[in-house]
């Protein structure tokens, strides 16, 4: 049986890749949604800390010899801390400002990150080994699946759900919302908004960073690796519907699908795809397909 | 008025500043000496300095240059001509890089211009080098169209071309029962010409293309593309593109257990992605390459030199541009001008012989001849050193390695 001229068995194959890709675009786009969120800034550094995340667990264990599952805490950890720094000393006095403000501060970040980690380690990229518990590859009768992108799946997978259960469920995130809102109110109830924020926007750079990792074994550790993903993550975002988290989550997804049947059927176009959905969602509904117009 | 002042005073500052040193030179200027235009020889070192070629060239390629240099003024013994070099960074950009070498062989005195990797900025370049008559040798760019149908009598391709990698690669493939191919290629030019002059070798050599997938510049996931490529059952994935894209292709290819029932073909790799991909995942590809810092004596000792100042060894590029350089030099004392229509004359009479090549010579048409090498990349247990990571597996004679003159569409080839 074939669809289109591919067989049943190599399409199940392309969409489950598809699905590996979607996790990453999941993931990225969830953490730009939540900084955009409750913060209402457009974080352009996003792709240069998922690089950050990268090269974390690379000199994590060049250097200090920790390896995989250690770096899967610790280099987020890191990375998150840096990014708190980076709220506390220069967004917070972008708030009040226009979102313009916001996207050439980060976006002048990203050029100094990235072109520090370039002048340092060079575009060559290093080598970062896949963990030993994870080597292989499990026949799943239509394809030979790596056990490594199954993980890439589980853990992705498994982390957008409880920060989406954490945000919208729990008294926590009804804080964290309230406080994007209105936040001399909730500050009046005795909590503390400021420290709020940093938190949030630390976590939402965390993700990234995490995403980093698991992609360390997979593609090239190199200083430009967040670029090459960080214009189709923002896509992701404008097609979900800047803010809406469930949105990213399930918009990250299903774009990983379409841009794997798009390599399948027409390879060439497998980078702009996402871009004319975007065009068209936009056309159609200007707020993304999960955005409350406002 | 204020401002018109200062510009007049500019105006003049500059338009006097050429004089200068060439009035100092002039009465250093001996018998036997060159003579050159304004007292000196000015190379410039044209580069990606920080973009996705910065390790080929970039910043190894300068200080190639500089070592060729010094080397050649310490082998004069202190009575070498005047020589100054400068560099710039084009970005991978066409005109950019025409931009800069235009001031450099307007306001700069720039004699010749070396490395220029990126066939587009290469060939943009070369048509303006052409125009002022200067020289450029290439060492970088891949493209063949640099010595054959865009060919200038001012332009030289001295290290390698998409020839010679797709002739040295693809036929000793073949000719060790590679059969079957499948491609997977760059969907650009450099891509394109790439994956049809393997093509074509491989068909001449009896084997057989049974397809190829294209695929966009940077894409960071190359599994679904393996998958087609697995699907087609050939013996052989050629990887017709480079850097990031080659590195990430050969890491999904040993993830998804491609390289157990295929073999892989690097068609343009460079010992910077070996040492990038580790040899784990690398070894057992076949590739082909003009340089390898382990191949003899002199290149060993070039190499641990270059490694003393850049903590990394030389690719085949940066010791191109070394030799380039060097060449360059010997030509204009022994042309006894910098006049480019006498260097480029002595250049293409002399034999090259260096670290780099063993007697390379430059043909009519601007292509530098020289032997090129098939390699095999070493398993981990058979790399003793650090960056000992190939094996070569057979030499390519220089009059096999690159295009036939008879094929040549070059104006400047005689027929």
């Amino acid at each position: 049986m074939a669809i289109f001229g591919v067989p049943l068995q190599a399409m199940f194959g392309q969409l489950l890749l598809g699905l590996v890709n979607g996790s990453f675009y999941a993931m990225l786009s969830l953490g730009l949604a939540v900084i955009f969120g409750l913060l209402n800034i457009i974080n352009f550094t996003h792709g240069a800390v998922y690089m950050m995340g990268a090269y974390a667990a690379y000199i994590l264990m060049t250097v200090l010899g920790i390896g995989y599952w250690p770096a899967l805490v610790l280099a987020p950890l890191a990375v998150g801390i840096f990014g708190m720094v980076i709220e506390r000393t220069m967004l917070r006095w972008l708030y009040k400002l226009d979102h313009l403000y916001g996207f050439l501060l980060t976006f002048g970040l990203t050029l100094v990150l990235e072109g520090l980690f370039r002048s340092v380690y060079g575009v060559s990229g290093q080598p970062y080994p896949v963990p030993d518990l994870l080597r292989g590859a499990t026949d799943v009768g239509f394809m030979t699946l790596p056990n490594y992108r199954a993980w890439i799946v589980v853990a992705s997978l498994s982390v957008c759900l409880i920060t989406w259960y954490v945000i919208e469920r729990t008294k926590l995130g009804a804080y964290l919302r309230a406080g994007t809102e209105n936040p001399q109110l909730v500050q009046a109830f005795g909590i503390n908004v400021p420290l709020m924020v940093t938190l949030t926007y630390g976590f939402g750079v965390a993700l990234a960073a995490f995403a980093g990792v698991l992609a360390a074994p997979v593609i090239q550790v190199n200083p430009l690796m967040g670029s090459n993903l960080i214009i189709v993550v923002f896509a992701v975002v404008v097609i979900g519907g800047m803010g809406s988290i469930l949105g990213s989550i399930l918009t990250g997804l299903g774009l990983g699908i379409v841009e794997g049947l798009t390599k399948v059927y027409y390879p060439e176009a497998s980078s702009t795809v996402v871009f004319v959905i975007m065009a068209i969602v936009l056309m159609v509904r200007p707020a993304g397909l999960f955005g409350r117009e406002k | 008025m204020k401002r018109k002042l200062i510009a007049v005073l500019v105006g003049a500052a500059l338009a006097s500043a050429p004089l200068a040193p060439a009035f100092a030179q002039a009465g250093k200027a001996a018998a036997g000496a060159p003579k050159l235009t304004d007292g000196v020889v000015r190379i410039g070192v044209l580069t990606d300095m920080s973009g996705l070629y910065s390790d080929l060239g970039g910043a190894g390629s300068v200080l190639a240059a500089k070592m060729a240099i010094d080397d050649f003024k310490a082998a004069e013994k202190g009575k070498a001509f005047p020589i100054d070099l400068v560099s710039a960074d084009h970005q991978n950009k066409a005109d950019v890089g025409a931009q800069k070498a235009r001031e450099w062989y307007d306001t700069q005195g720039v004699d010749m211009v070396t490395d220029v990797l990126n066939s587009a900025v290469a060939l943009a370049v070369a048509k303006l080098t052409a125009e002022k008559k200067r020289i450029l040798i290439d060492t970088g760019a891949a493209s063949t169209r640099l010595t054959n149908e865009d060919c200038s009598p001012y332009t030289v391709h001295y290290v390698y071309d998409t020839y010679s990698l797709a002739n040295g690669t693809g036929n000793a493939i073949v000719k060790g029962g590679g059969k079957t191919w499948f491609f997977l290629t760059a969907d650009y030019a450099f891509g394109h010409s790439l994956e049809s002059d393997t093509s074509n070798v491989v068909k001449a050599s009896g084997g057989q293309v049974l397809g190829a997938v294209r695929h966009p510049l940077n894409a960071s996931d190359f599994s679904s593309f393996l998958l087609q490529a697995q699907a087609s059952k050939a013996q052989v994935v050629g990887l017709a593109n480079a850097g990031g894209d080659t590195i990430n292709a050969i890491k999904a290819a040993n993830e998804f257990g491609l390289t157990k029932t295929q073999s892989l073909a690097g068609l343009l790799v460079f010992i910077t992605d070996i040492h990038s991909l580790g040899l784990q995942i690398a070894q057992g590809m076949m590739l082909t390459d003009g340089w390898y810092w382990d191949q003899n004596d002199e290149s060993r000792k070039f190499g641990k030199r270059y490694f003393e100042q850049l903590k990394k060894m030389p690719s085949m590029n940066q010791a191109g541009v070394y030799s380039a350089v060097t060449t360059y030099l010997k030509a204009v004392q022994a042309a006894g001008t910098d006049n480019s229509d006498a260097v480029m004359a002595q250049m293409k009479k002399m034999k090259i012989n260096d670290m780099f090549t063993r007697n390379g010579y430059i043909r009519a048409d601007g292509r530098m001849v020289h032997d090129m090498y098939l390699m095999q990349v070493k398993k981990p247990a058979d790399s003793k050193y650090p960056w000992d990571y190939f094996t070569v597996k057979a030499t390519i004679p220089a009059e096999e390695a690159f295009l036939p003159l008879a094929k040549s569409q070059c104006a400047l080839v005689k027929k």
